[in-house]
C-alpha cells in the first residue's frame, strides 16, 4: 500500500510540473503532425500495395504514433538529470519514499504523457477525413503505446542516473533510438525490405509493438503481433524498470 | 548519543583505482547539540555525512544514529533525520508550499497535516509571503531558507546540513547562523559540514577536523584552541627564513615553529610561532632577529584560531586552501 500511495505522490508531483510546462507537450505532437502532413501524402499512392494492404494511412498513422512514444519516453531522462542536478533527488532520497515508488511515479507520468499525445494524433489524423479509425482497436493500441513508453521512460529514467550529464545522455539515446526506429517499420513496412534486413527486424522488440498496433488500428484483434508486443514489450518493461529501480535506489548523484 | 560511528570508512572505486575518501572515522555526536565537521574540500566530510544520512553505504564500520543501526534498519534512520545537501533540493517551477505538502506526505502525512505543517514552516522561516511564488523568483538566501525548511518539515530530531552557508552573502549567511542556533534551541541536534573556520567556531558546539579522510582532531571549539596554548606570533620575513627559523627555534619561549612557503610575489615567508605569552616574546623577538641582521617584513601577534589547531594538525593551513 505504501508503494501505491509514494508512486501516487512521486506521479502528481510529475503530473503537476508536466501541467505547469504544457510547451514541450505541444513541442512533442509537432513532429508528428510535419510528418502526418509533409511526409504521409508521399506514401498515399502506395495504397493497398504490399504492406499497405489496409490503406497508406491506416498503415503509416500506427507507426508514427510507436514512434512518438519512442521520442517522447526516451527524453524523459533529461529532466531527471536537472533534477538530479538541483538535488531534489538527493532531498527524496533521505526520505522514506519508496524507492520504487520514486522511479514508477515518474515513468507513469512520462507514459501519462505520451497515451495523450497519441490520442491526440489520433484524433487529428481522424479530423483530415483521409483514413478510417477502427475505434476499439484504437483502445487496444493505447495499451501497447503504454507499454512502449513505460519501458523507454524506464531506460531513460535509469540511463539518466547512470550518464548523469545532457551532453552524453543525447547521444546515447539517439545512438540507441534511431536503429531501433529505423528497423521497427515505423516509416514504411518491413515486408518492403530485403529479407536480412526483416530477419534483423525480428529480434526487435519495437517491431512487434508497430505491427501490434497497425493491427489493432485496423480491427485485427487476433493478430499474433498483439500478442508477441505485449509479451516482448512487457517483459523487458518488468526487465528494465527493476534495472532503473536499482539504479535508483544506489544512486551516488 | 545520536550518532556514534566505529572505523567509518568508504573506499570509491573509479576507472580500476581505489580511492579511499573516509579511512576509519570515530564520532559521537550528542542530543541537542550542533557538531561540525570541519575540513578542506576533498576532505571527506561530504561522504561522511553521506554514509550518516543513508544516501551511500560504508565500506566498512558501523554507525548507529538515532538509536537504530545504519546497515540494518536505513530506513527508521531515514524516518527520524533531516537532511539538506549542498545543492539543496529545490525545484524552480514549483511553489515552496506545494514542495512542502509534497515533503510532509513523503515522511507520511495527510494532506491536511502536511499542508498545516507547512504553514507553520512557511511562517517561521519568514516565507510566507512568497509561499505561492515558483522557488526560480527566490533570492539565495530565501532558496537556503526554503531547503532548511524542507528539511525540518517532518521534526527530526537530528539535521544534517553541508555546507549550509557555501556560496551565501555575509548577510543571508548571519541569518542562516541565527537559523541554526533557533533549531538547536527548540531541541534539534544538527550535524553539519563546513570548510569555514568561523562558521566552526560561532555555531558548533563541538567539532571534528578531518584531513584525507581522517579525523586529527575532536573537542570544543574553545578546547582545541587551548591545545594549541599560549599565543601566535606571525613574523614576515624576505629571503632569511631558514636561518630565522633557525634561529628563533633555539630561544625556549618558543614552543613551537612552523614555516610557511615564500609569497611568489612578495617573496615574504611566514614564520608562525607558538608561544606562552606573546606580550613579553615580542620584544625578546625583535631582539633576537636585530641581533642576527634580520628585518622582519610583518610581525603580527593573534589568539590562536581553528586554522591554528588544523595547521598543528596537519602542518597546512586552510585558510591557504583557498576557498
Amino acid at each position: 500500500m505504501k508503494i501505491l500511495r509514494d508512486t501516487w505522490l512521486v506521479y502528481s508531483r510529475a503530473m503537476l510540473l508536466n501541467l505547469k510546462q504544457p510547451v514541450w507537450l505541444i513541442v512533442m505532437l509537432i513532429q508528428p503532425i510535419y510528418f502526418l502532413f509533409l511526409f504521409a501524402p508521399l506514401l498515399e499512392p502506395m495504397d493497398g500495395m504490399p504492406g499497405f494492404e489496409e490503406g497508406a494511412m491506416e498503415t503509416f498513422v500506427p507507426g508514427l504514433i510507436i514512434m512518438m512514444a519512442l521520442f517522447g519516453s526516451a527524453f524523459v531522462g533529461f529532466g531527471l538529470i536537472a533534477e538530479l542536478r538541483q538535488g531534489v533527488i538527493e532531498r527524496m532520497r533521505v526520505t522514506p519514499v519508496s524507492r520504487i515508488a520514486l522511479m514508477l511515479g515518474r515513468t507513469l507520468a512520462a507514459v501519462t504523457s505520451t497515451v495523450f499525445q497519441a490520442l491526440a494524433l489520433v484524433l487529428l489524423a481522424a479530423l483530415t477525413g483521409r483514413l478510417d479509425v477502427y475505434w476499439p482497436g484504437v483502445g487496444l493500441m493505447l495499451l501497447i503505446v503504454l507499454l512502449t513508453g513505460f519501458m523507454l521512460a524506464a531506460v531513460s529514467l535509469g540511463l539518466a542516473i547512470v550518464l548523469k550529464s545532457e551532453d552524453a545522455m543525447a547521444p546515447t539515446i539517439n545512438t540507441l533510438v534511431q536503429p531501433i526506429m529505423l528497423i521497427s517499420g515505423i516509416m514504411l513496412p518491413m515486408v518492403m525490405a530485403p529479407s536480412w534486413l526483416q530477419n534483423v527486424a525480428e529480434f526487435n522488440p519495437f517491431y512487434y509493438a508497430v505491427e501490434a498496433a497497425r493491427a489493432l488500428f485496423s480491427g485485427d484483434l487476433g493478430s499474433d503481433y498483439v500478442w508477441q508486443a505485449t509479451a516482448f514489450i512487457g517483459g523487458l518493461a518488468v526487465l528494465l524498470v527493476w534495472w532503473a529501480t536499482r539504479r535508483f535506489a544506489r544512486a551516488v548523484a | 548519543m545520536l550518532i556514534e560511528t566505529k572505523g567509518l570508512k568508504k573506499v570509491f572505486k573509479s576507472r580500476g583505482k581505489e580511492v579511499e575518501a573516509v579511512r576509519g572515522v570515530d564520532l559521537a555526536v550528542k542530543e541537542g547539540e550542533v557538531f561540525g565537521l570541519l575540513g578542506p574540500n576533498g576532505a571527506g566530510k561530504t561522504t561522511t555525512m553521506r554514509m550518516l544520512s543513508t544516501l551511500i553505504e560504508p565500506t566498512e564500520g558501523r554507525a548507529v544514529v538515532c538509536g537504530h543501526d545504519l546497515a540494518t534498519d536505513s530506513a527508521a534512520v531515514r524516518r527520524d533525520i533531516g537532511y539538506v545537501g549542498q545543492e539543496g533540493g529545490t525545484w524552480g517551477e514549483v511553489t515552496a508550499r506545494d514542495e512542502l505538502v509534497m515533503q510532509g506526505r513523503l515522511y507520511g502525512m495527510s494532506k491536511r497535516t502536511a499542508a498545516k505543517r507547512a504553514a507553520e514552516v512557511l511562517e517561521s522561516f519568514q516565507l510566507s509571503e512568497y509561499a505561492d511564488r515558483n522557488v526560480k523568483t527566490y533570492s539565495g538566501g530565501q532558496k537556503r531558507r526554503l531547503d532548511i525548511a524542507l528539511g525540518i518539515m517532518h521534526e527530526p530530531k537530528l539535521l544534517f546540513l553541508d555546507e549550509p552557508t557555501t556560496g551565501l552573502d555575509p548577510q543571508s549567511r548571519a541569518h542562516m547562523w541565527d537559523e541554526v542556533r533557533s533549531l538547536r534551541e527548540r531541541g534539534t541536534a544538527i550535524f553539519l559540514t563546513t570548510h569555514y573556520l568561523d562558521e566552526a567556531d560561532a555555531l558548533c558546539d563541538r567539532l571534528a577536523i578531518i584531513d584525507h579522510g581522517e579525523v586529527v582532531a575532536e573537542g570544543t571549539p574553545l578546547a582545541l584552541k587551548k591545545e594549541v596554548a599560549g599565543d601566535v606570533v606571525a613574523v614576515g620575513v624576505v629571503g632569511d627564513g631558514e636561518k630565522a627559523r633557525t634561529l628563533l627555534g633555539e630561544k625556549d619561549f618558543v614552543r613551537e615553529i612552523e614555516s610557511g612557503e615564500p609569497d611568489p610575489a612578495t617573496g615574504v615567508a611566514v614564520l608562525r610561532l607558538y608561544v606562552d605569552e606573546g606580550a613579553t616574546a615580542l620584544p625578546e623577538l625583535l631582539r633576537a632577529l636585530d641581533g642576527a641582521g634580520i628585518a622582519p617584513a610583518s610581525i603580527e601577534l593573534h589568539r590562536p584560531s581553528l586554522d591554528d589547531v588544523f595547521l598543528k594538525q596537519t602542518g597546512r593551513s586552510l585558510r591557504e586552501e583557498g576557498n
